[in-house]
């Protein structure tokens, strides 16, 4: 038995067979062969092989993505079966008696140099798919892997470096029991999705692909951030009680969720959900949640080649929208920088992305991205209780040019005598600390605030969230932070606006009590996380509240926030 | 050598669907194939050679076959192509 700590990421334990999810990379021995008819034989083979997964990945892309999308597995098998290549390959096979992995490789790098060479966005893109293609096979021919997500057959704990969104659109959800990372802190991406789902993770945690291999038994405690490997029977015995009271916790929770969260005291409070897709809906209406505090618009442009059309961003909103009728759902507009790869987007990179032209510096710049998105929304949200909300606005300045934009489309679609919500209301996202100083001149402009305390705890500390070495000091507990949280809803009530929370803190029970009795307006999180909060709001007392969180922001520091909190309010602790 | 001249009309020019589906055609032929575009000869049964030819639309093509079913091959090459591949 032996025992890794890590962040805790997601609440809960998971139990079973560790999956290591890992690239193979691709090593090319250049060699003499002694015959050359088996040597082309092995071709055929690991071709016939590409072939197959290249028609499952058209299959697969053509129901998700589109036959347009599809199309470029179509053409990459058409490359492995193009008698140029294949000759060269033959022939180089025959007279040069080369294995099949020299050849391949080096042919396919000459018709992708040759590609490239073209000065042509096209040309250099199908550079790529020749080079794709070629490393497809050369998997096949040395028995690597296809996908870093190959094999996982039964239900088990990811175990990774780190993971991409790109990398978990490849897993089966239905798979996955929970995360381990060597890498990233409390908001990483596997972090953020690992809640989502409501699964627990442990997050770097150093080194755990060399310690621990696909199959081997693994426990991982997301409330203390542990992860063991090989328990023994004792111990095992112990986490399945742990399990088991965790579960049955959260049964407690859901057979309140769909109740309003009002305190002992009657002081209501909404409490609303963070979702990323159309996908996200069902789960969503499930957990309690009574609207949307966050849409990320993201999902509809990343993972993609091509601008989302407005039509097509109109079409997503309005499902979303109509889904929750006249409860809010508030849209975010596009949130990206040049730490982002988005092909159609020319985002030169920046040495500080995160303090770069990102979120609306980017769309602002950008009417060709921005117009479309507003436009689509201004449509989308005739009918139903959308709003709007902007991220990255640093002063009022930003919100006058932002109006001056929405205006224009305004215009344009009644011009276009389109239907439009005339009354749609605006908020911004408060997550710049010079956003938070300035919120008594931006509450004039704007009908509504949302707290990012994820970028907001970043920006106070300058503290990256992704570094684990400084993660604590981004997690969102410092005094500061909370002090200017009260400073935002205190300057919101004086000016008769409301206020919501979108970033992970909204759902820590920890956190909760304390936001309540600053005055927090609206809680919006995760929706595994709606049952569990909601049962905390309504067991406890605004007047205590209001308490406890005139104490924390006296205090000196996160640890001393959070063993305050836990002990003052002992509901922050369901298991 | 039987030979045509085509203009190419699809707005891509002959790259994506409409190179696939040139090539595919092709393909279906024991004559060797080859287009002409400018100074460029290529092997028509190639998308990568296809691809480098850069012809876009408005592109004029010259095609030679040479073999037992050159004459069906031309024809095909040609309604493929007075077809805009298939779209209209």
């Amino acid at each position: 038995m032996k025992s890794l700590v890590g962040i805790p990421a997601s609440y809960g334990i998971a139990i079973g067979p560790g999956f290591v999810f890992s690239r193979d990379e691709i090593v090319i021995e250049p060699c003499k062969i002694e015959d050359p008819e088996e040597e082309w034989e092995r071709f055929i083979q690991a071709r016939e092989a590409t072939f197959q997964q290249l028609d499952k990945a058209y299959a697969k892309a053509q129901e998700e993505l589109g036959e347009e999308e599809a199309g470029i597995f179509g053409a990459q098998k058409l490359m492995l079966q193009d008698p140029e290549l294949i000759n060269t390959i033959k022939s180089r096979i025959e007279s040069e008696l080369v294995n099949v992995e020299t050849a391949l490789h080096e042919t396919a790098e000459v018709f992708a140099s040759q590609l490239e060479a073209i000065d042509d966005e096209y040309l250099s893109a199908r550079a790529l798919d020749i080079r794709d293609v070629s490393s497809r096979c050369l998997r096949n021919l040395l028995g690597l892997k296809d996908s870093p997500a190959e094999g996982l057959n039964v239900p088990s704990i990811i175990i990774a470096q780190d993971l991409t969104p790109s990398d978990t659109v490849l897993l089966n959800k239905d798979l996955v029991l929970g995360f381990c990372t060597e890498v990233g802190g409390s908001t990483s991406h596997t972090a953020i999705l690992a809640r989502g789902l409501g699964i627990p993770a442990v997050v770097g945690a150093g080194e755990l692909l060399r310690k621990i291999k696909t199959g081997d038994s693994i426990v991982i405690d997301g409330d203390a951030g542990e992860i063991i490997i090989d328990a023994d029977k004792k111990s095992l015995e112990e986490f399945k009680i742990r399990q088991e009271r965790f579960l049955k916790a959260q049964a407690d929770a859901e057979a309140i969720s769909h109740q309003p969260a009002i305190t002992t005291d009657g002081h209501q409070v909404e409490v609303v959900a963070n979702i990323g897709s159309v996908d996200d809906v069902q789960p969503a209406l499930l957990s309690g949640a009574e609207g949307v505090g966050l849409l990320r618009s993201e999902f509809l442009y990343l993972e993609r080649s091509s601008m989302p059309t407005e039509d097509e961003q109109y079409q997503s909103y309005k499902t979303i929208a109509d889904a929750f009728s006249d409860r809010p759902v508030i849209l975010r507009s596009l949130d990206v920088g040049g730490d982002k790869d988005i092909p159609y987007i020319d985002m030169p990179p920046e040495t500080n992305p995160f303090l770069g032209e990102r979120a609306i510096r980017l769309c602002l710049s950008r009417p060709d991205i921005f117009k479309p998105q507003l436009r689509a929304a201004l449509r989308a949200g005739y009918g139903n209780n959308l709003k709007l909300m902007f991220p990255m606005v640093s002063s009022v300045e930003d919100v006058d040019k932002i109006r001056a934009v929405l205006e224009e489309c305004k215009d344009e679609l009644r011009n276009e005598v389109q239907a439009v919500a005339e009354e749609m209301e605006i908020g911004i996202m408060i997550e710049i600390p010079s956003a938070a100083i300035l919120a008594d001149q931006l509450a004039d402009v704007v009908d509504f605030f949302s707290i990012g305390t994820n970028d907001l705890s970043q920006y106070t500390m300058a503290a990256d969230r992704t570094n684990a070495k400084v993660a604590t000091l981004a997690s969102g507990f410092q005094p500061a932070v909370f002090r200017l949280i009260k400073m935002v809803i205190d300057a919101a009530h004086s000016k008769g606006k409301w206020v919501g929370l979108c970033g992970e803190m909204a759902g820590e029970l920890l956190a909760i009590p304390i936001l309540l009795g600053l005055g927090l307006d609206e809680f919006s999180m995760n929706p595994p996380a709606i049952p569990f909060a909601k049962k905390l709001i309504s067991s406890i007392s605004y007047e205590h509240a209001k308490k406890v969180a005139e104490t924390a922001i006296q205090l000196k520091s996160d640890q001393e926030i959070r063993e305050y909190i836990q002990q003052e309010v002992p509901e922050v602790n369901p298991r | 050598m039987p030979e045509i001249k085509l203009t190419i009309n699809h707005e891509v020019g002959l790259h994506a669907r409409p190179a696939s589906i040139f090539v595919q055609t092709a393909a279906k032929f024991l004559s060797d194939i080859e287009v002409t575009h400018g100074e460029t000869t290529v092997n028509a049964k190639s998308i990568l050679a296809i691809l480098t030819l850069g012809a876009h639309q408005g592109a004029e093509l010259v095609i030679r076959a040479e073999g037992t079913d050159a004459e069906q091959a031309l024809q095909a090459l040609e309604n493929l192509v007075a077809d805009n591949f298939g779209e209209e």
